[in-house]
Formats: structure tokens, sequence, C-alpha cells
């Protein structure tokens, strides 16, 4: 039989937010790219909240955009609610979020792909990965076509074997009634490659029709939009917003719920996977939190043509009938219509430890992998592996240095290094607990640490880059002035002092020991700062944060470069532990488990003490040293030689 | 903050005529210019002498003079370390050589991890590479002494105590860093208040801890001393005549100690921590058996062994088992029961053991005296050593509290200024991490495990 034979740099399976950025990245590096989705219509899809963003997801977003990926323009373009939350709080933690379009969303991804050189849409589902000698050739679709390739990014989602359950309904397909991808579980598995089986859920979608929104608060977005994306100028995107509702559930939703728990799938152990802790579905609320007398449910718009709604908070596995009972003991919800039912998804993933921090396996060259198929969760932290396997797959093929970010970079290098380094037992959220130095991975500064490094992945522009190279300038060239600006306590300072109630000066200081104050600002300092020059908001805003704060920034710089040491300190992934005289048998175990790239991700992993990071450091200088004599006396004998 | 500057005793911690105090790191000179007054030349500050001199002064605790002595200055890379290093020549003597190691670590330096001179020695290529399995093996002996002292001798009271805290420590955080991840279902209004509500009794349950505990000694220091005799040869009895007290239970029957009782006892400028364990003899009985098997492990790690001899009955082949077993170990050997009819002689011990042998009667409190003497002499004659680990575990403990403090007093610090919420977490997450280390436990996924555990969040 005659079967498709075609070529190509790159093949990106799935086209879902990881699938997009990694094969927009490999196109837009001049790579000859295809990308695999089971259906066209659902490129870019949100099967489950109409969010991109919020705590610490929209740092990553902004880290994206910083390297050059598209979920913040597309976001940018699409949304139609948006709010920067945690305002009251420290800088760090303020992060963006806001409400897309569902369908436009799609919509204007699917378009840019379309319109990006280099990229081709194929449906088809890929059943098998084709190695030789260890490493990818290319894949096989259903139809039994093959597409030779220099390496493969796997994006599969929750599609491989994805099952749908309710109540005691349960269908083998993907989310929203998608065809599911049944094949490639078992070709990976051939390759050696260990799967898990985690499991996800979404709220019921209903008419808004029959929602009484005058019993529920409403909630509106920011007055003034802060966009995503560095490139998208602010001006052209304050529009006006559709309003989010809060209502919340109360004693006879919980009784419900309780009532009909032997029915949910998930208690009664018709449900197999590993579910996720931060997002539990109502009935793990009811049930871990019974002293709760109520839980919040945000309904949410899905986008501006249509009637649907999402109900936020309050995800199910339960059955049609009990699902109803419950959505319509909530005020406002009485006499709800649902238009989808809330269900619970099982799905395959990988074990993420098999990867290296570039995403590519390590046990297959070429085959790299991002978003849930690792077992993450989240559209966010789905498009920020997506994109940084594209690019590494395409440093790969161009016989380029791999990209890798670390703890102290950005988010996405916690998100990544958790997801290579630490046991996962969950799909995988990202938290701002988690990322160790956030006073310096703040959403604000994205630019500032990333797009240099965008630019020298060729995804940045040079426009982009120089205006970037300006705003540094500016930023250091005001933070010295303030610091050399003396203030003397003329009567119009103190005055100014007395006005925004701040103690009056006793002797001279400088505008930067005003800033400092936690009452005063860099805005405010305008009247008594005579020769300021007017700067762009965010240079302003960049001088206002780095002088506040400057003590803990300082801080947390030097422990930074504390962590860069053993970081730097790199070790091969075919590193023999055994050979290593000292290490525990529980170390050497746990090594070869993850074969880390460097000194300092062996430090992380559980079961790794500092006493044998010590000897593996005693033994790598060993190894130097023998390596630097050897190097010296083959010189040697070479000279003897002439 | 990490320090990288490390310090420690260099000497043996005995009463020899000489104590070393090493420090080696970056910024070895600006710890010693804080503490160190040269000796008639006013301002001389080490830092701007030249490598490899000698300097004669005072080490100073603020105002308060620690000891005349001898420092010897080397820059890196000429040192042991290949570091800036410092070497402080005391009076000697064990509480001195302390002193002035706290005095350091107070300015600015962090209490050496096991091995770690020898580390860095080898990291920055000053130790011969034949040698780099020598550094291996002192690296796992040191950390693995460190460990079994950091959980065995952990006193269940302030494991206890500091668990507490670290529990406290960590809903607090856990509860910020909820609110941070999830601003819509919880809130942080008024939180100041509660947080400074917890934050003050923490606050002076480390101070208690620090001051009560024998300026924050969480181990109890000294000779590590185990008693070892036949059951009934009149262990306990040696304990309470020691200490004074009636503490370990004394009756006629065989095996009546059936646990190890642990006290601490006071000769002069030396304690011991005398161990009194379950006799040697082979049993059957559950209980007991483990009692024995600790008295046996208790022995191996000891510094000095007591073994008691019946004087009333004749040795039998648990003697014999004791005697070899103490043959290349440092001990004593006692003959109790003097006030009965002998049936074992001085001179016949004697001629069995290379130890010293004293005779004693517990019962008539006779040959108390000789016992005590014959200890502290030893020890004068630097036959004995402290076991240094424990107080260098116990450094490191001081310290792990101090620094915790410290982290609570910027919490503090922060509330006060009116500062995000979110920067408190930064600095209780060091406190809880500290306290750690003292447990020796890692933190992992401590937060967020805490978290989803205590706080309902999610879509």
């Amino acid at each position: 039989m005659q079967h498709l034979e075609e070529s190509y740099d790159v093949v990106v399976v799935g086209a879902g937010h990881a699938g997009c950025e990694a094969a927009l990245a490999c196109a837009r590096l001049g790579l000859e790219t295809i990308v695999f989705t089971v259906s066209v219509d659902s490129i870019a899809l949100m099967p489950c909240n109409p969010n991109i963003g919020g705590s610490s997801k929209g740092h990553l977003v902004r880290e994206l955009d910083a390297l050059g990926g598209q979920m913040g323009k597309n976001t940018d373009k699409t949304f139609i609610q948006s709010k920067m939350l945690n305002q009251s709080k420290g800088p760090a933690v303020h992060s963006l979020r806001a409400q897309a379009d569902k369908q436009n969303y799609s919509r204007e991804m699917r378009m840019t792909l379309e319109r990006t050189d280099h990229l081709t849409i194929r449906q088809a589902e890929v059943t098998e990965i084709i190695t030789e000698d260890g490493a990818i050739t290319g894949v096989k679709t259903f139809s039994g076509a093959t597409y030779r390739c220099k390496a493969v990014v796997l994006a599969t989602g929750t599609y491989l074997k994805a099952r749908c359950i309710y109540g005691d309904v349960s269908e083998y397909t993907g989310p929203n009634g998608l065809k599911s991808a049944n094949y490639l579980t078992d070709s990976l598995k051939a390759h050696g490659i260990e799967m898990l089986r985690f499991k996800t859920g979404t709220p019921a979608r209903v008419d808004s029709r029959s929602v009484d929104f005058s019993k529920m608060e409403e909630q509106f977005g920011d007055k003034r939009v802060v966009p995503f994306s560095f490139s998208t100028d602010p001006e052209t995107i304050q529009k006006e917003q559709i309003s989010c509702w809060l209502t919340y559930t109360n004693e006879k939703t919980h009784n419900i719920i309780r009532e009909n728990l032997d029915r949910s799938p998930l208690y009664s152990g018709a449900i197999e996977g590993t579910g996720p802790r931060y997002c539990p579905s109502v009935e793990d609320k009811v049930v871990k939190f019974p002293d709760k007398e109520r839980h919040q449910v945000f309904v949410e718009p899905e986008g501006i043509h249509t009637n649907e709604m999402y109900l936020g908070g309050m995800s199910s596995s339960l059955p049609e009938d009990v699902q109803y009972a419950m959505y319509r003991s909530v005020p406002g919800l009485e006499n709800v219509k649902i238009v989808r039912n809330a269900y619970a998804i099982e799905y395959d993933c990988i074990n993420s430890r098999q990867l290296k921090p570039t995403l590519e396996f390590k046990g297959v060259d070429g085959l790299f992998s991002g978003g849930q198929f690792n077992g993450s969760s989240g559209y966010e932290e789905a498009a920020v592996q997506g994109f940084m396997a594209g690019v590494n797959a395409a440093m790969k093929v161009l016989g380029r240095e791999p990209k890798i970010l670390d703890r102290s970079q950005a988010y996405i290098g916690v998100l990544i290094d958790d997801l290579v380094t630490k046991e996962n037992n969950e799909p995988y959220r990202m938290m701002t607990s988690r990322a160790e130095y956030r006073l310096l991975l703040r959403q604000d500064n994205a630019d500032l640490r990333l797009m240099k490094i965008g630019h020298e992945i060729g995804l940045i522009s040079e426009e982009q880059y120089e205006a970037l190279l300006q705003k540094e300038q500016s930023i250091e060239a005001e933070i010295k002035r303030l610091e050399s600006t003396n203030v003397g306590a003329s009567k119009e300072v103190q005055e100014f002092l007395e006005a925004n109630a701040s103690t009056p000066l006793k002797t001279g200081t400088t505008l930067a020991e005003l800033v400092r104050r936690p009452e005063l600002n860099y805005v405010m300092l305008t009247t008594i700062d005579k020769n300021r020059i007017e700067l762009p908001w965010d240079v302003a805003q960049q001088v206002d944060i780095n002088i506040k704060y400057d003590g803990y920034i300082r801080r947390q710089k030097q422990q930074v470069s504390q962590y860069k040491k053993l970081e730097n300190k790199k070790l091969d992934v075919t590193f023999e532990y055994e050979t290593v005289k000292g290490l525990r048998r529980e170390a050497i175990q746990k090594l070869n488990l993850y074969k880390p790239m460097s000194i300092g991700q062996a430090s992380r992993i559980s079961g790794v003490s500092p006493a044998d990071i010590s000897v593996l450091l005693v033994h790598l200088e060993q190894l130097r040293v023998q390596r630097s004599l050897e190097k010296k006396g083959q010189e040697d004998s070479h000279e003897r030689d002439i | 903050m990490k320090m990288n500057t490390i310090a420690a005793i260099a000497t043996a911690m005995s009463n020899s005529g000489i104590g070393i105090v090493r420090i080696s790191g970056e910024e070895s000179f600006q710890i010693i210019d804080r503490i160190f007054k040269a000796k008639g030349s006013g301002d001389k500050k080490l830092s701007g002498e030249p490598s490899h001199t000698i300097h004669y002064g005072h080490i100073f605790d603020g105002e308060e003079m620690v000891d005349e002595v001898l420092v010897m200055i080397m820059r890196g890379p000429k040192s042991f370390t290949a570091e800036d290093t410092i070497e402080i020549d005391c009076h000697g003597g064990v509480l001195v050589t302390k002193r002035i190691l706290e005095t350091v670590l107070k300015y600015g330096a962090r209490p050496a991890e096991p091995g770690e001179f020898t580390k860095r020695a080898f990291l920055n290529g000053r130790v011969d590479l034949s040698q780099a399995e020598a550094v291996i093996d002192v690296i796992n002996a040191k950390n693995q002494y460190a460990l079994k002292s950091s959980v065995s001798q952990l006193e269940g009271s302030v494991s206890r105590r500091i668990k507490d805290m670290r529990d406290k420590i960590l809903y607090h955080i856990a509860f910020i860093e909820s609110a941070l991840d999830d601003p819509e279902h919880i809130s942080l209004d008024g939180y100041r208040d509660t947080l400074m509500e917890t934050l003050l009794p923490l606050k002076e349950e480390l101070q208690s801890l620090i001051s009560s505990s024998d300026n924050g000694r969480v181990l109890s220091e000294g000779i590590e001393t185990v008693i070892l005799g036949k059951p009934n040869a009149g262990k306990s009895s040696l304990l309470n005549v020691l200490l004074g007290e009636d503490r370990a239970i004394v009756t006629d029957i065989a095996g009546t100690t059936r646990d190890t009782l642990r006290e601490q006892i006071r000769l002069d400028e030396l304690s011991l921590n005398i161990i009194d364990t379950a006799g040697i003899r082979d049993t059957e009985d559950v209980v007991e058996k483990i009692g024995v098997e600790k008295a046996r492990s208790a022995a191996e790690g000891a510094d000095l062994i007591i073994y008691v001899v019946d004087g009333s009955c004749s040795l039998d082949e648990n003697d014999e088992e004791i005697l070899n077993f103490i043959k290349d170990r440092k001990a004593l050997t006692i003959l109790n029961k003097t006030d009965l009819k002998p049936v074992v002689t001085k001179d016949q011990l004697c001629v069995l053991t290379n130890h010293p042998v004293i005779s004693i009667s517990t019962k008539e409190r006779t040959g108390i005296r000789e016992l005590e003497e014959e200890i502290t002499a030893m020890f004068y004659e630097g036959k004995l050593d402290f076991n240094d680990e424990v107080y260098i575990t116990n450094v490191r403990h001081k310290n792990a509290l101090l620094e915790a403090l410290k982290s609570l007093s910027m919490v503090e610090q922060s509330v006060q200024n009116e500062m995000p919420e979110d920067f408190y977490s930064i600095d209780l997450m060091d406190a809880y991490e500290l306290l750690g280390t003292i447990l020796g436990e890692s933190v992992e996924d401590d937060l967020v495990n805490e978290i989803f555990k205590k706080f309902c969040t999610g879509k």
C-alpha cells in the first residue's frame, strides 16, 4: 500500500496552547514546521475556564511575551475584561488576569498560525514516533502517512486515551467531546517512556438567560487596563469591559452533594487518575472543608457571541440530575439551564523527570515535550513549556546552544526545574510561593529580565531590543540621579511632607530616601523634584520599585549569587554515580533516576543530602584534576615526539 | 542570608595548653578587624597587615575582653583552604576557646559544616589528588556523626518546642501565600494584627530557648561516658552516688535498668554525660534485650567507658566480653562492693586490663573522690577529649536559633513599616527553614502541602 511521505524540520503534535507556541517559535526561526491537531477547529481551544493569567500565571504570560511568545498578544486582542490582582500587595505579586473571549481567542491564534511562513497545519492523529539509534526521525499518522523530521515536540494536552466522566456516564473522548488520541501512548511506552494517568475537571456551562444576576455581586474589570504584551500600546486596548458575577454555595448545596457522594465517580473509585489539589471539584471542597459554610461561585462569560457562562468554583463529576439540583440551590441559579455538563477528564501524561531542563527526553534524542502532557495544568503553564520545547527543538536542529532559564531568571525556570527535578504526583500548577526569588521575578520587569534572551533566540526584533536598551539606560540614570539629589529641609519640602502625613526632615536627605518612605513614592515626589524630566510610565515604575525595595532586592540578589555557584557546576547525563565512592545508596538511586544536569539541580532532588553534594563536588574536582594532568601528560609526550 | 565565611575550633576539645580557632572565607579580615585589638599599637587593623604575619593582642566582644591571643593571618591562595584565613591562638581550655569561636560567629562567620575546611581546601586545589578519598571519608564520617547526634541527643522537650514553633510559622506562611495565590477567595484584611499576635510570643519562645538551654546549647555537651557492667554490679548506684540523688531505680533484682538513663554531672571544668545502661548479659526478656542492645551501641560511641565490677562475685563470661570490648577504648575499671567479702581483687583486675582500676563502695560511698580525681586527671593529661562534634552541632543549633530570631524580627519590622504582606512570608520562610535545620528536616513541599491542607483555594 502506498503511503504519503513528507519531510519537515520540526513536527509539533497538538495545537493547544503549548503546541501553538512551539510551532510558532520553530517556524518563526525559519524551520519548516508542521503542527498536527485532531481538529483544526479546536486550535488554541480553552476547554476549561475563560481566563488567561492570574496569580503567578500572569507572570508566566508576561515572561513568555518578553521571550517572543504569542499568548500575551493574543490575549490583548481578545480579552473582554482585565484586572491586575493583588494591587494592595507588593509589586512582586501583582498579577494580570484577563477574561478572554474563547472563540475569538481560538480564532485569532489560528489566524496567526495560518499567516506564519514555514508553518503547515494538518488535521490528523499522530499514532507513532519513529526513531533510529535512539534519535527521533519522524512520526506516523493514523492514515499511515509518514512525516520525516529532525525534531518532534509532543504537546498532546489531555487527549491521550482521554476519558470524560460524570456520574455513571463515561465517554472515551477528549475535552468538549473532541476525538481522543488513543494510539500514541503505546508507541511512547514501546520507546521506554514512563506514562502516568492524571485527571482534572471542569464545571458546567449555563445559559445566561436563565441566570438571575440581580442576586449576585457584579465584578468589574480595572478602570485602566494594563496589557499583557510589552509590544501592545496600552492606549489601544482601553475598551468597554464585560462584567463577571459572584454568588455563593450554601448548606443546601452542600447537603445535596453529601447525599449524592456515592454517585460521584471520584469517590466511588471509577476514576483512577490523580487530581489536582488546587482546583478541587466542589464535592472535594465540601468533603475536605466541612466547616466552611459557603464557597464562592464566579459566573463568567465565555465570550461576547454566546450566552454561555462558566461557573467558576463548581467543577464536578456528579451525575447530571445532581448537577442540576446543586447548581439550582445557588442564589441566582434557581432556574438555571445547563448548556454543557460538568465533567472530570482523565488522560495519559508522562513522568516529567524523564526530561532534561531543555524539555528534551533524556532517552530519545530530538524528542521534546510541553504542556499538560508533561504533567502540568493550566493554559499558561502549557504555553511557556510549549515555547521552551519549541525553541530548544529549533536550537537542536540549527546546531545552536540550548536555552535553559533557571530559577533565578524566570517563573518559567522555576516551573520547568520543578517538573524535571521534583516528584510530581498531580497536575502541576504555578504558584507564587514556588518562586524563591520572587522579588526579582516580577511581572513588571519581565522584559528587563528576558527580552535579551528572546533577542538572542531570534524571536525579538531589533527594534524592540533597541527600545529595551534605551529603557534600561533611562532607569539606571534616573535611579542614580535620585540617589545623588539632596533635599534640604526647606519650607516647601516640609509642607509637602506634612501634606502627605510624612515626618518632617530634621537634616538633609536624598530624593531616593524619600521614595523609600512607605507613605511616599516616586510619582508623589514630582512636586518637590525640580529637575525631573518626565519619563515613560514603565520607566517611572521601575525606578520607584527598585529604590523602594532596594534592601530586599539586594538580599535576594545575594542569595541568587550563592545559588548560581552550584547551578554553574554542570553534570553529564551519562555520569555514572555508582563509581563515586562515598555516595549513599539512596542518593545513587535518585541521581540515576533523575540524571541532573547540574550540581544545583542534584541538590534539589529529594533524598540527596548536603553531604552527598559535598562528595559529588569533591569527586568532580578529582576528575577535573585528573583530566588536566592527563592532558598535560599527552602534550608533554607530544612535545617529545617532535 | 547564607554567610560564606566559616569558622571552627581547629584543636581537639581537650584541656590542651593551646586552642586554635580558624576562620576561612572572603570576610575573614572584616571579622577579625571587628574583634581584635592589637596590643600597644592603637588602631592597627589586621586587614592592613602583610600576609603570613603573627600579631599579639586581645579578642573583644564589644567592650568585653575575651582573651589574650596570637593571631596569624594568611591571605588566599597561600593558605590551607586557599582562601583568606585567620587563626586565633588562645590560651586553651575548653571554655575560652568556645568563647572565642562564639565571638567570631557573632561578628559574621557561620559554623563550618562537617569537613568543610578540608572540602574547601580540596576544591581550591590545595589538597593532593590522592587524598580525595580521604576527604570524602571525612565528610561522610563527620556528617554521619552530626546527623546521629542531632537526632538522638535532641531533648524531647526542645524538639517539641521547635516543632510547635515551626508549625505555627508554616501556618502563617501558608495563609499569606494562599491569599496571594487566590486573592478573590482569601482576604488579608486586618491580618497584620493577627500575625503580630502570633509573632511576639514566637519571638519570646525563641528567646527563652536561646537563653534557657545553657546559652542555646540544645544538645547536652560533654564527655560521653557510659557505665557498663554485668547486671546488678552497681552501675545505677554509682550513677546515683555521682549525682547525689536517687535517680536510677536501684533494686537488688538483676536487670532493673531496662533502658538507658542519661545524666550530666560536672567535675571542675569538665562535664560528663553519663549514660547508665542495662547490664550486658544474654537475655530473652524482650524489653531488656532492647536495653542491652542500646547499651552496646552507646558504648561504641562513647568517649569514656566506666566498667563496674561486682567485687563480691567471681568474674564470668559476661565480664570477659566487656573486658574484651574495652581493651582498645578509653576506659576505667571500678571494683565495687568493697564493703562485702572480696571475691575479685584489685590486683587480679590490674592484670586483666591496661586501664586504671579504682576500688569503691557505692554503699558506703568510699573511693568516689578517687574516681573523680582519676577522670579529671585523664582529662588534664590529654587522655580524654570532649566530643567536639556535639559541641559543633550545638554551635550550629544556636546559630540557627539566633538567625531564626533575626528573621522574625525582620517580619516584625516589615509589619511595623506597613510593608505589603508578601514580604512577610519571605522572612517567615527563612525562620522556618532555619528551625528545620535543627531538627534535621528539609523543607521540600511542606508549604504547598500546608496550603492545600488548610485553605480551600482554586477555581
